[in-house]
């Protein structure tokens, strides 16, 4: 298995506060690699990290080093615009940009200077049926995207970001807020995605990071408790704190 | 003791809508005393027909044009700088000592009577930039005027835009530009529209700042450096010279009209705007 993103002895601070603690940690190529703890626990935070959304917070100090594919992604120098088309982010409240559905998706290959409607039409299709929303609006692509429902725009954020043709998805509680019937599609797509994608999902909820990851990270108040094969943390997790928290002793 | 809860509400809805319809009444009744005064002077051909002996014969033609054009230009030059010093304020600066003094000083720029920024113009752009009583010094006067309306709506407007929005246009790997221009400004359009709106409304009822600045002359402004009058100001000097007021009423007729089509046609296109990026 190979290391797509590295975390290593990844330290944050906002003002005073210490919202991670040195963290190390391995992402691997065509995983999908959960993350899971309680409220507070550095989770979005190492999210906001991977995609540098953290650059619109204010009074934030990093330390530590955090790579993908080896290469440093905190420097100064990083092209932080090529970087986000690397790596999609889907956020936990579905949120469509207020125009057409064929606009939402087209929007980011439009801004890689994708221009031919031909080939936005394809990559509409092409993201739309990766997500498992194509059957449902084929017919009325030129309609609102804010005209769909919540689980529905969610899988639109999700074509949106696969869009973008990235390499790395990170998913920040994605289902929060859908039925469990969306959350079920949402988890039918992601596992046809991880052929081609390094999948990052955070979650609250434990059984979805068991049904739907290979690998399990459990953070607890800005530290990484424990990280392992998905099924291990699941049958026999190592740390006390890993079993209590799975078992809904808290959270 | 409590006022009976349902009688209040009763009462309340109808105070609301008497003064709602109070307001409109108002509007009625000054647009329809307009007309009936107008009305039987106005027509085609005294909107374009030029004024003779002062304006007491003929029509109001170089008062149209010289509307249009004030109204355009100051339009044109006001726009891009309010909208960008609103986009700069919202967006590319953090809350500081600069933009407090910036707010200050739009702040104080409306509060500021017409007929100051008319000495001002007068002063400075048709004496010591010898500009002369001009349609550009008049434009670039009534630019200043409107500055502080449409920076003040544009800032709302912008603010108003959801925080979102822009996160997810980043997160598509948009710049800050672009997040403004494909995401921000077509959310913003309608507030944006609205403060151009009450500019032009502005621009086509001011006469002192205008009669300072670009003068009064009853010829067609054929260049920006030409004197001209507005319609505005082609009414205050029928009704306050006596010259004609049934010439003065079918001029404000036409006034009238034209904002009314301005505002249709405003909407019109804002809706075509919003209809895509809803």
């Amino acid at each position: 298995m190979e290391a797509k993103i590295l975390a290593h002895n990844l330290m944050v601070r906002f003002g005073a506060v210490e919202v991670l603690k040195g963290i190390d940690l391995e992402v691997y190529k065509n995983m999908i690699t959960g993350f899971m703890g309680p409220a507070g626990s550095g989770k979005s935070t190492l999210i906001s990290l991977v995609n540098r959304m953290i650059d619109f917070e204010d009074g934030v100090h990093i330390q530590g080093s955090l790579s993908i594919d080896g290469e440093d992604i905190l420097s100064k120098s990083v092209d932080v615009v090529g970087l986000r088309r690397r790596v999609g982010t889907v956020f936990a409240v579905p949120l469509p940009l207020p125009r057409s559905i064929f606009e939402n998706i087209a929007y980011g290959p439009r801004l890689k200077g994708i221009t031919r409607r031909a080939d936005l039409e394809d990559i509409v299709e092409e993201s739309l049926k990766k997500a498992v929303l194509w059957e449902e609006v084929r017919d009325r692509l030129q309609v609102s995207a804010l005209k769909l429902s919540g689980g529905q725009q969610q899988r639109l954020c999700l074509a949106r970001t696969l869009a973008l043709r990235p390499e790395i998805i990170l998913l920040d509680e994605p289902c929060s807020g859908l039925d469990p019937i969306s959350t079920a599609k949402i988890e039918e797509a992601l596992n046809e995605l991880k052929k081609d994608y390094t999948i990052i999902l955070v979650s609250n909820n434990t059984k979805q990071i068991a049904r739907a990851t290979d690998f399990s990270a459990f953070f607890y108040m800005g530290a990484l408790v424990e990280f392992g094969a998905t099924e291990k943390i699941f049958t026999n997790p190592s740390v006390k704190q890993t079993e209590d928290y799975i078992q809904g002793k808290f959270g | 003791m409590r006022v009976n809860p349902r009688l209040t509400d009763t009462l309340v809805r109808h105070l609301l809508n008497m003064q709602a319809y109070f307001t409109v009444g108002i509007l009625v009744i000054i647009v329809f005393i307009i007309f009936i005064k107008g009305i039987s002077n106005c027509s085609l051909s005294f909107m374009l027909t030029y004024p003779e002996d002062m304006g007491r014969h003929g029509g109001v033609f170089p008062a149209i044009v010289g509307t249009i054009f004030l109204v355009a230009l100051s339009i044109l030059f006001a726009t891009p700088l309010g909208l960008g010093t609103a986009i700069f304020l919202t967006e590319y600066t953090k809350e500081s000592l600069l933009t407090t003094i910036i707010r200050f000083g739009v702040e104080s720029l409306a509060g500021i009577p017409s007929i100051i920024y008319g000495l001002f113009g007068f002063i400075f752009f048709v004496i010591k930039l010898k500009m002369g009583w001009s349609l550009l010094a008049g434009a670039l006067t009534m630019t200043i005027m409107i500055l502080p309306t449409i920076i003040r709506t544009s800032e709302e407007a912008i603010k108003a835009v959801p925080k979102n929005l822009r996160i997810v246009s980043h997160s598509l790997g948009a710049t800050k530009w672009e997040t403004t221009v494909k995401v921000v400004l077509p959310s913003a359009a309608p507030g944006i529209l609205t403060g151009i709106m009450l500019s032009i409304g502005r621009a086509v009822g001011e006469t002192a700042a205008v009669i300072f600045t670009m003068g009064s002359s009853l010829r067609l402004p054929t260049s920006l450096m030409e004197s001209g009058r507005t319609m505005a100001v082609h009414f205050y000097i029928l009704a306050r010279e006596g010259i004609s007021m049934e010439k003065a009423y079918a001029t404000a007729l036409v006034l009238v009209m034209s904002i009314l089509a301005i505002n249709i046609f405003a909407y019109y296109m804002m809706n075509k705007v919003t209809a895509k990026y809803s």
